[in-house]
């Protein structure tokens, strides 16, 4: 196919049905949460996980998120026998209703029942009888939410860090884990018993072997409500309050054999973490998606306040004839145009089973700069109307920052470009 | 649908026009831009290519369709090689490809097989004016109508090839817009002047200013005739060619530091090995990409005759100029010393740099 920036029909849909649900069900409630942080958003939730039942499953959560795993016939996957000739769009998709949510809200965005990225790690790692055990839930009539923890206290970008141990008991044939994760998003809903909750889990990232670094490291389904497991924390943090933050203690947690994610056996290689960091490759675009719905909603409402007060932006002009404001906004235009295009063309390559490290890492980094820069510039214009906390913008301000830090920082993602463009190894660029 | 893959035709050609920025464009630009010299035989090889001609349909002598993708695909190729010869190359599109968008049909019948037939031949445009506050949509030269004449009086600059050229395509000032008037080089009160141009770059390509004291030119000889042209689609055309050479020249910027820096060793490792180095070349690459996908965008929306396709473009135009200002900076920079010295191309490609935010008037596609 040429080169085509035409939005494929189910996008566009799908970009207006979630633009209403935006407006009607996250904008009106974005303050109030804001202002109450750790209060569960529970009339979302249940309006979400119907609507998404309603258009067939879990629909808005990513599914088959490594391009190595096609899913199987029968999980949502495209089945060997099916000949569609129309290319695949999964992630587009997917890209497109993250950046539409996010317009909505960042923070509530997060709350969206399903699998999140502890059902990524089990379609992407898991055997197809996990998937089946595990994911099914997600279609159950409660909500029901999983999450990834794998942020210590002591491992952040750097998880091979990771301190925390899984050792096999051979005579209860479990695995007994041992460790404290941080900074596990939607923890205490996937993890926590609410009656208005399916029973999640999370998927928990520890060594079976310190000695082997990277390659003893594996990640453990833990169902929610597993004994010696426990939320110790929730954190206050600046921005996106309406999503739960957790801290989670595991001490003595025991889990069946089959919940490990991979294989037992550890082999002297790190093949297996990387295949685990390619995840990654798929879902950073994802997260850039975010947050260029969050600098769409500063840009948007910066405009609206420009034109209600009768400032025009005069496209087209020499740059010296513009006005101070016109060239924020048009550079604005420039950055937050230009992430979008880098986060479509990643996900259109993961969509055609083409490498996209590199595409994924720099719409990550254009992204996060582009949100930051851009939510900072819109409360700077507005003056006095983007501090005070009467109108969103503060608070996109506050959201946007995440987005330049989770799924790897700003500098992380440069630091996978620049490898990559060099074709440095970690040794070779620390 | 969204896609990122050229069309195999567009691929087979920026195939060919890779193989010239690289053999022939590059290995000339540094003696070019010393001597303020191209010689004929480059630009004659690169017209060869036949990108112009490739945009002319056959009823006017051409074998194809106009295409700004294309074309954007093409000129961002070439540019990595050379942006001056580039621009030599590709003046004669200055005069065809605003009439083959705008012109009537006798003018296109008349011009256009004129031009593309055998060699390069400069027919060039004239549109900058050499002014403070200089706005290509409030020109200071004008164009009155008096009879079946339109009167033009005014001074152009940087007007690429007029000594040489046979006609000047010469936008002016018509009741306030911005119209174009094909004239002869040897039209009555039309003067070159005697000097080339000196800017901060570009030597190679001979510019020069045009006085128009009271030239008489036919009124069909406006292009579009009594209807004249849509000078906003113009630029636009005018400004995707700008943003993809400014992509161009970016990325030989980009691709020529990173080598450097994966040769040269500073304290017993290679500079590239250097955080503050690596993560310099990480967000040129970065910007690059971000700007070619927004060119590539504008192009494909003038294609498709889309209702913002201009300011698309002037958003392409406005921010490849800054990224290229910004990622040729930063090459002279990775190279340090080395970087400021002739010696190496990086302090050319950086003034080549600065003039995206200025040229716009020099490359249409």
């Amino acid at each position: 196919m040429p080169i085509e920036f035409e939005a494929p029909k189910p996008i566009t849909q799908t970009q207006f049905a979630l633009k209403t649900v935006a407006e009607e069900m996250m904008r009106p409630k974005s303050r109030y949460f804001d202002e109450r942080e750790h209060e569960i958003p529970w009339d979302y939730i249940e309006f979400m996980h119907t609507a998404m039942k309603a258009m067939g499953g879990s629909a808005l959560a990513p599914r088959d998120p490594s391009p190595s795993s096609p899913l199987p016939q029968g999980e949502g996957g495209r089945g060997e026998g099916e000949k569609d000739k129309r290319p695949p769009i999964g992630y587009q998709l997917i890209a497109a209703q993250l950046e539409a949510l996010s317009w909505g809200d960042v923070g509530m965005y997060h709350c969206l029942p399903g699998g999140g990225l502890g059902a990524a790690a089990v379609y992407s790692a898991g055997t197809p009888e996990q998937r089946k055990k595990f994911l099914a839930r997600f279609n159950e009539d409660k909500p029901t939410f999983a999450a990834m923890c794998i942020t210590e206290a002591g491992a952040g970008s750097d998880n091979s860090a990771i301190r925390t141990r899984a050792v096999l008991d051979e005579k209860t044939n479990e695995w007994v884990i041992n460790g404290e994760k941080i900074f596990v998003t939607g923890g205490d809903k996937s993890f926590t018993d609410y009656e208005k909750l399916g029973r999640g889990f999370i998927v928990v990232w520890a060594s079976i072997d310190p000695s082997a670094g990277r390659a003893g490291m594996r990640a453990f389904v833990v169902e929610g409500g597993t004994p010696g497991v426990k939320v110790t924390k929730l954190e206050r943090k600046m921005g996106i309050r309406v999503s739960d933050t957790a801290a989670i203690s595991l001490v003595d947690a025991r889990v069946p054999f089959e919940n490990i994610l991979g294989s037992a056996k550890v082999e002297r290689s790190t093949t297996g973490f990387k295949k685990a960091m390619a995840t990654f490759d798929a879902t950073r675009p994802l997260v850039a998606a975010t947050g260029i719905g969050v600098a769409r909603a500063a840009l948007e409402f910066l405009k609206e306040k420009l034109a209600e007060n009768g400032v025009q932006i005069r496209y087209g002009l020499p740059r010296q004839k513009l006005t101070n404001i016109e060239r924020e906004v048009i550079d604005m235009d420039v950055m937050l145009k230009s992430a979008w295009l880098m986060v479509i063309k990643a996900v259109w390559l993961a969509d055609n089973r083409k490498p996209n490290a590199l595409e994924s890492s720099m719409s990550k980094v254009k992204a996060g700069d582009a949100c930051t820069k851009i939510t900072q510039k819109v409360v700077e214009i507005l003056g006095p109307l983007g501090y005070s906390r009467e109108f969103l913008a503060e608070k996109w301000f506050r959201d946007a920052k995440i987005t330049d830090i989770y799924e790897g920082t700003g500098q992380i993602n440069r630091l996978v470009v620049a490898r990559n463009i060099l074709g440095y190894s970690g040794k070779d660029l620390r | 649908m969204y896609s990122f893959d050229p069309t195999e035709e567009q691929q087979m050609l920026i195939d060919a026009v890779k193989k010239y920025a690289d053999n022939d464009l590059r290995p000339a630009a540094h003696e070019a831009d010393e001597s303020s010299e191209l010689p004929k035989k480059l630009i004659g090889k690169g017209w060869e290519l036949g990108l112009l001609q490739a945009s002319i349909p056959e009823s006017y002598g051409g074998f194809g369709e106009r295409n700004a993708v294309t074309g954007v695909l093409a000129m961002e190729e070439m540019a990595f090689g050379d942006l001056a010869g580039t621009l030599a190359v590709m003046t004669p599109s200055l005069f065809a490809v605003p009439i083959l968008l705008a012109g009537t049909e006798e003018q296109k019948q008349t011009y256009l097989p004129k031009i593309i037939e055998g060699d390069w031949t400069p027919y060039t445009a004239a549109l900058i004016e050499y002014i403070f506050d200089f706005d290509p949509n409030e020109l200071k030269t004008t164009a009155t109508l008096k009879g079946d004449e339109y009167i033009i009086n005014g001074e152009k600059a940087f007007v690429p090839f007029a000594k040489d050229a046979k006609m000047i395509l010469v936008y002016a000032n018509l009741d306030g817009q911005t119209q174009g008037f094909i004239v002869p080089k040897d039209a009555k009160g039309l003067t070159v002047a005697d000097d080339r141009e000196k800017l901060m770059s570009l030597d190679a390509l001979s510019m020069y200013r045009v006085k128009l004291d009271n030239v008489k030119v036919p009124a069909a000889n406006r292009v579009g005739g009594a209807s004249g042209l849509d000078f906003e689609l113009v630029l636009a055309s005018m400004h995707i060619a700008a943003a993809s050479a400014a992509v161009g020249v970016a990325n030989a910027a980009f691709e020529y530091s990173k080598d450097y820096a994966k040769e040269r060793e500073v304290f017993g490792v290679k500079v590239a090995q250097k955080q503050a180095i690596a993560f310099m070349l990480a967000e040129m690459r970065t910007e690059i990409e971000a700007m070619r996908l927004l060119t590539w965008e504008a192009a494909w929306k003038l294609d498709q005759g889309r209702e913002d396709a201009a300011n698309e473009a002037s958003l392409a135009a406005t921010g490849a100029a800054d990224m290229a200002m910004m990622v040729t900076d930063r090459a002279v920079q990775i190279l340090g010393g080395h970087g400021y010295i002739r010696e190496h191309p990086v302090e050319m490609w950086m003034r080549n740099g600065r003039g995206f935010a200025t040229l716009t008037g020099l490359a249409i596609v």
